[in-house]
């Protein structure tokens, strides 16, 4: 064959192997590793898969944390407004976690309905807040954007 | 009155921008010789009035000048000096001043140092860069104008930096980053310039090549820098947790690796025209992106900047704009500079061709793991997120061939090599990888681990491998180290910048496979036996920092009767608004780190227990170590011979710019 040829036949063998592996793989991949967003009144009413990885999040409902004597055990619960979602986890809670500001779950829904996290994240500042919280915040008053504006019904 | 000069220096840089982006282009294509020439004083003034504008934004810092709007967001009165200076880029407004600096910085230097190119090109060069430059200039005085004021009702007190940013690591992180990520416009200008003219040559490469090796080793050691912060800042024990926005550094990196090897066959071969040129628009193209995803608030980041949809807007239709047209004229343009030639399945080419290959699906699963969630939201899949095994099943997957690669390609020659010269030199590498491969598990760790047996054959086989092709290379020299003084500078480069990796390698893949964690819940004065090493906590008190309370915990380790760290963590809460900041402490040698960070004090209170996080990091400190050989490798093209030559040639006058140049870009 021709040098040119057999070079170029080469480079489109490389490609092909290497690009049908990658989009098999990525596909496989993808799939297992796919973490979904589940708002509380979504899960509260049963529409979250249970003991299978997802991810949770909303207000924290400001009195509701818990902290077990001699342990690491915190209870708390997140709302979005519209329905309370209990979470137990032993994780040690970040800096920027408090009540009454917003937080990022993840970690599984076990049989009794209690979210158990395995990892929190919380960040907050005035105007910022996690984007999926955002969208899935449930009130009564229109454009309620940040959890200081919720009406925690208490 | 100085944010205004500030402002206005801006307003005044960016018509020089467009000077530069114009004129010399127009003269390259009528022949004038004064308008070519022009675009180097105009690089000049661009350059001086950037430096003072953001001199100017300094100054705001330092006089606490909380009227103006980003100052005021990002400073404090009570925030120690040194700090009062890196907040000027602690924000998103700032970070985009000094990255137009960097711009200028560059800008400046191809201005001066790439002379002995032909004027048009030269000219052509510099224009491309000029537009690059307007185009981050019109964004920050459109979107993102540092030296806004609030007028009337200008705040007394400033809303303080954000307090994980109040770091060293902090400091030189960001410079070096976008000297890196402006860097690749200048790779970026070659190739468009490549592509106007029709013609790319070896000498083509040949120029634009220690350029582009220069900004990549600015881009590592940047990366690396920022790895190395959110380590020891954030005080969660990981270096790279696959946060949206250290993956968007990380993608334009694993283009511009590409790059960096595909320049180099480029130039030695003339092969891989024009995927060198689509590798180089690639890299400036996923830098904006990357730009758009960190600051538009599209993802749910940890360090996301504040977001604004405006800024979101005006980035996307940027990368519209950049992305059509450098890849229309490459469309109709690549065909006229393609290459043909042949090589050998067993020559260097193959092996570049396997690296870029494999690097490009690398990138490409990293940013399909960072845009997933947008697109999973836009077609209405559901909000979701990539979990980090999804990264590292595809990072061991394509790593370990691609190292494998890298190990036996030192042995490899252009156009052709021959089977006897691969027998030779690897038999013994591949038999001492073999040996450590299968010994390293029974004598490290408390059990048989495969990951530890893989890490230590990739490794072995890198360095052993490298070594055996400097022993080639040097094999007529008297001996091994003369032979080693005589090697050329870019054989030294790739040879450093390669064990960089095995050192990279070797501290990822250790500290992943061995890390220990463990959090435990201590009354002051208990103590614990734990991976082999005495915990002894002596409870909280508090400390006064400069702008901060904070909780400091004592914690005793040792090992035998042999006290090895007193390691005071702290929780610190700052004075200026409700931040609460964990650091930990850290006391580490080459083999391992001992890192403990305070957790939550426990129920009830009064008894003073708290959760203590404690870590024993194996080999950390070769992932530093890695970078550091690696961006080094990628800095040694400073002493390429093309510049010195370069340098020679240049007057008096010119020294003195170009030191000032210098001087700038390394403060």
């Amino acid at each position: 064959m021709h040098p040119v040829r057999k070079q170029r036949l080469i480079f489109v063998l490389f490609l092909v192997f290497f690009a049908s592996a990658a989009a098999a793989l990525l596909g496989f991949a993808l799939r297992d590793n796919i973490d979904l967003f589940y708002p509380p009144s979504k899960i509260v009413a049963g529409g979250a898969p249970i003991d299978k990885q997802i991810r949770a999040g909303g207000c924290v409902l400001p009195g509701s944390i818990e902290r077990v004597e001699n342990s690491m055990t915190k209870h708390f619960i997140v709302t979005d407004g519209a329905a309370n979602l209990s979470v137990t986890t032993d994780v040690i809670l970040p800096d920027l976690f408090k009540e009454g500001e917003s937080a990022v779950l993840t970690g599984k829904l076990n049989g009794d309905g209690v979210f158990v996290a395995t990892q929190v994240l919380a960040k907050h500042d005035e105007t910022y807040m996690p984007p999926e919280v955002a969208d899935n915040l449930q009130n009564p008053e229109e454009h309620v954007k940040t959890c200081k504006g919720l009406n925690y019904g208490s | 009155m100085v944010p205004e000069l500030g402002h206005f220096a801006l307003l005044i840089a960016l018509c020089l921008a467009v000077g530069v982006a114009v004129v010399p282009m127009v003269g390259s294509y009528t022949g004038n010789t004064l308008l070519m020439q022009s675009g180097r004083s105009m690089a000049v003034g661009l350059f001086l009035f950037a430096l003072f504008s953001f001199l100017c934004l300094v100054w705001a810092f330092t006089h606490d000048d909380f009227s103006v709007a980003y100052v005021a967001s990002n400073s404090n009165s009570l925030l120690p000096i040194y700090y009062k200076l890196t907040a000027t880029w602690g924000g998103h407004e700032g970070s985009l001043l000094l990255w137009i600096l960097m711009s200028c910085c560059w800008l400046l230097a191809v201005s001066f140092f790439a002379r002995s190119l032909p004027m048009v090109i030269h000219s052509r060069v510099l224009a491309i860069m000029g537009w690059t430059a307007v185009g981050i200039l019109l964004f920050t005085i459109f979107t993102s104008n540092p030296f806004e004021r609030i007028l009337p009702g200008s705040p007394a007190e400033g809303s303080d930096l954000n307090p994980l940013l109040q770091d060293v690591g902090f400091i030189i992180h960001p410079p070096m980053l976008y000297i890196g990520f402006s860097g690749f416009s200048v790779a970026f200008a070659f190739a468009i310039t490549a592509l106007l003219s029709g013609h790319l040559d070896s000498a083509w490469a040949r120029w634009s090549r220690p350029w582009t090796n220069i900004a990549w080793g600015f881009l590592t050691l940047g990366i690396g820098l920022g790895s190395w912060w959110a380590y020891y800042e954030l005080g969660w024990g990981f270096w790279w947790g696959w946060d949206p926005t250290e993956n968007n550094s990380l993608i334009p990196w694993l283009t511009a690796t590409a790059l960096v090897h595909s320049l180099a066959v480029t130039e030695k071969r003339g092969l891989f025209k024009t995927w060198t040129i689509l590798l180089a628009i690639a890299t400036f193209c996923l830098i904006l992106l990357g730009t758009f995803i960190t600051r538009s608030g599209v993802v749910n980041s940890v360090h996301a900047f504040a977001n604004d949809p405006e800024r979101g807007a005006f980035l996307l239709g940027y990368i519209v704009v950049v992305a059509t047209f450098s890849l229309l004229l490459y469309a109709l343009k690549a065909p006229s500079v393609a290459s043909l030639s042949a090589f050998r399945l067993s020559a260097r080419e193959t092996f570049m061709l396997s690296n870029n290959i494999l690097l490009t699906i690398l990138m490409a699963t990293v940013l399909l793991g960072t845009i997933y969630p947008m697109i999973s939201e836009g077609f209405g899949w559901g909000t979701v997120s990539v979990g980090a095994p999804y990264f590292n099943f595809f990072w061991v997957l394509l790593v370990v061939p691609l190292c494998m690669l890298m190990g036996a390609s030192s042995l490899s020659q252009w156009k052709q090599t021959s089977a006897g010269i691969y027998k030779k030199y690897l038999k013994l590498p591949v038999l001492i990888s073999l040996v450590v491969a299968i010994i390293f598990p029974f004598i490290y760790g408390d059990s048989y681990r495969i990951g530890g047996a893989v890490t230590a054959f990739v490794v072995t086989w890198i360095v052993a491998a490298t070594i055996s092709g400097l022993l080639r290379q040097t094999r007529n020299a008297p001996s091994f180290w003369a032979g080693l003084r005589q090697l050329k500078l870019g054989y030294y480069s790739m040879s450093v910048a390669h064990l960089g990796v095995a050192l990279l390698f070797l501290g990822a893949g250790l500290t992943s496979i061995y890390d220990n964690e463990r959090n435990l819940i201590l009354q002051p004065g208990a103590s614990q036996e734990l991976f082999g090493y005495h915990w002894r906590f002596g409870g909280v008190q508090e400390v006064r920092g400069p702008n901060y309370l904070a909780e400091e915990g004592q914690v005793w380790v040792s090992r035998g009767d042999r006290v090895l760290a007193e390691l005071a963590p702290q929780k610190r809460y700052y004075l200026s608004g409700a931040m609460v900041t964990t650091e930990a402490a850290i006391q580490g040698n080459l083999w391992r780190d001992l890192y403990v960070s305070l957790g939550e004090a426990t129920e009830p209170r009064s008894a003073g227990g708290w959760v203590i996080t404690v870590y024993v990091k194996p080999f950390i400190a070769f992932i530093w170590m890695g970078i550091i050989l690696m961006s080094a490798g990628g800095l040694m093209a400073l002493f390429d011979k093309r510049y010195r030559y370069a340098q020679a040639r240049k007057d008096a006058s010119d020294q003195a710019g170009s030191a000032s140049a210098l001087g700038q870009a390394t403060s």
